[in-house]
């Protein structure tokens, strides 16, 4: 298998306070990384680190052997490996569904017109979305605006996924349609990073889970049903406790 | 009922030559709205700028526009400059440069609020899609600046044209200035004509005003 993303000794910090501190990481093509842990460990901090929407104070990203620096001008080009979804979806309001998902793909990467709404169509139609092509943000509801997030962020042809707790702000119902888009996602081969807090999910979808606390990888393994059974640090146990509850 | 004096309207060219003064009027704040719209798209750009002289330089300029009377400004720029700077301005380019100055700090300000309105992660979720800051800006935050801007600055632009009464002042004849010449010269024989004439220029005002402040409900419910 052929390495993706590579993340060496990296660090980072807002004035005083350290949120990451010396981490490393190496993804595969076609790995589902799932991240999890506890609020301010520093996992979306992390997330945003991958495509240079936060600097680093030290240490090298490097996706498809090219270096993550945020500021520099060809930044834009690595971001286009990169597809990132955000936790309240960020549409643009001001665009239908359909011209979300194009815009990019028109502006950024000089498609043909017609081929980008061909290709946004399929994929809207597979997320049951092809009816809303021409609804504004605001007439759909979380879950539908997530899954547009999704295509639009697809259109680009990324390489490498990255969702950043996409389902945090979604009603219960409306989780599982988001997460069985991204399930399918994964099927089909993609290599994701995944922040949640939807613990089935991440043992369902993830081929390595890494939890992160205060800044550090705490526990990494492939081992995924093995880590939810019965995790090796203290601390992984801790966090997966606060998920049950006992009477 | 006393006569409301309306009559003396219809008399010789009056209600043509009142038609005209409101032209100047609505000629002068045509311009200046113009005018202010482009530039202040500039300054309200500029106010985001995190450059602690130049925030200095606009705040000087937007608070000097909010606590300076216009008409003060316009007696400084029309008489006073001509003797000091030696500017022979007309009455008109003086009328249309201090409604401009104002105009433009103070649309300058709402650009600058619109934009800051955008929430941050707009701009990252352009960026994480590989857009650069030009494109950002093009494609993503001004359309949506120019949607929240323009119910504001209708409530700027129906306050210019209002103000633009003032220019009577340095001497322009524009609607007020037309309809107290036709008052004085029919006090003898229609003294009433005083409420009649005014109110019809109230009247013209309001037709000049009531279809922009429409358009400003019926864009905020369609961009809303």
């Amino acid at each position: 298998m052929s390495e993706l993303l590579k993340v060496t000794h990296l660090y980072k910090e807002f004035g005083t306070n350290v949120v990451l501190k010396d981490l490393n990481l190496s993804v595969n093509k076609g790995e589902v990384v799932v991240i999890i842990g506890p609020s301010g460990c520093g996992k979306s901090t992390f997330l945003r680190c991958l495509n240079g929407l936060e600097e680093i104070q030290s240490g090298v990203i490097t996706v498809d052997g090219l270096p993550v620096e945020a500021g520099k001008r060809d930044i834009t080009k690595l971001r286009q490996k990169i597809g990132m979804v955000f936790q309240s979806y960020e549409l643009f309001p001001h665009k239908t569904v359909l011209e979300n998902c194009i815009l990019a793909p028109i502006k950024v990467q000089k498609r043909e017109k017609d081929d980008a709404v061909k290709e946004a169509l399929e994929l809207l139609d597979k997320v049951g979305l092809a009816d809303k092509k021409d609804y504004y943000p605001r007439q759909l509801s979380g879950g539908q605006k997530q899954r547009v997030a999704i295509v639009r962020a697809l259109l680009m042809h990324p390489e490498i996924l990255l969702f950043d707790e996409v389902t945090a702000a979604l009603d219960p119902e409306m989780v599982h349609e988001v997460l069985e888009t991204m399930l399918a996602l994964a099927k089909a081969g993609s290599t994701m990073i995944i922040v949640t807090h939807e613990m089935s999910f991440a043992e369902a979808v993830a081929d390595r889970i890494i939890f992160l606390d205060k800044g550090e990888i705490v526990e990494e393994t492939d081992n995924v049903f093995g880590f939810f059974e019965q995790p090796k640090t203290e601390r992984a146990k801790k966090f997966l406790k606060t998920f049950s509850y006992e009477k | 009922m006393a006569s409301l004096g309306i009559d003396v309207l219809f008399k010789g060219t009056n209600f043509l030559r009142l038609l005209q003064g409101l032209w100047v009027s609505i000629e002068i704040s045509l311009i200046s709205v113009i005018l202010s719209i482009v530039l202040g798209l500039v300054i309200g750009m500029l106010m985001t700028i995190h450059n602690p002289l130049l925030k200095a330089v606009l705040k000087v300029y937007l608070e000097t526009v909010r606590i300076m009377p216009q008409m003060v400004l316009l007696f400084i720029v029309y008489f006073g400059t001509t003797r000091v700077f030696g500017w022979d301005m007309s009455a008109e380019s003086s009328a249309i440069f201090v409604f401009t100055f104002w105009g433009t700090a103070e649309m300058g300000d709402l650009v600058r609020g619109s934009i800051k309105s955008i929430p941050n992660i707009q701009f990252e979720s352009a960026f994480a899609l590989g857009m650069d800051k030009v494109q950002t800006y093009i494609y993503i935050i001004l359309p949506q600046t120019v949607r929240r801007l323009i119910p504001l600055s209708i409530n700027l632009i129906t306050r210019m044209i209002k103000t633009t009464s003032l220019v009577m002042m340095i001497g322009i004849v524009e609607v007020l200035k037309v309809a107290q010449q036709i008052i004085e010269a029919n006090r003898k024989v229609s003294p009433n004509a005083a409420f009649g004439v005014f109110a019809v220029v109230f009247l013209l005002y309001f037709i000049v005003c009531w279809p922009i402040s429409r358009l400003a409900v019926y864009l905020e419910k369609r961009w809303a």
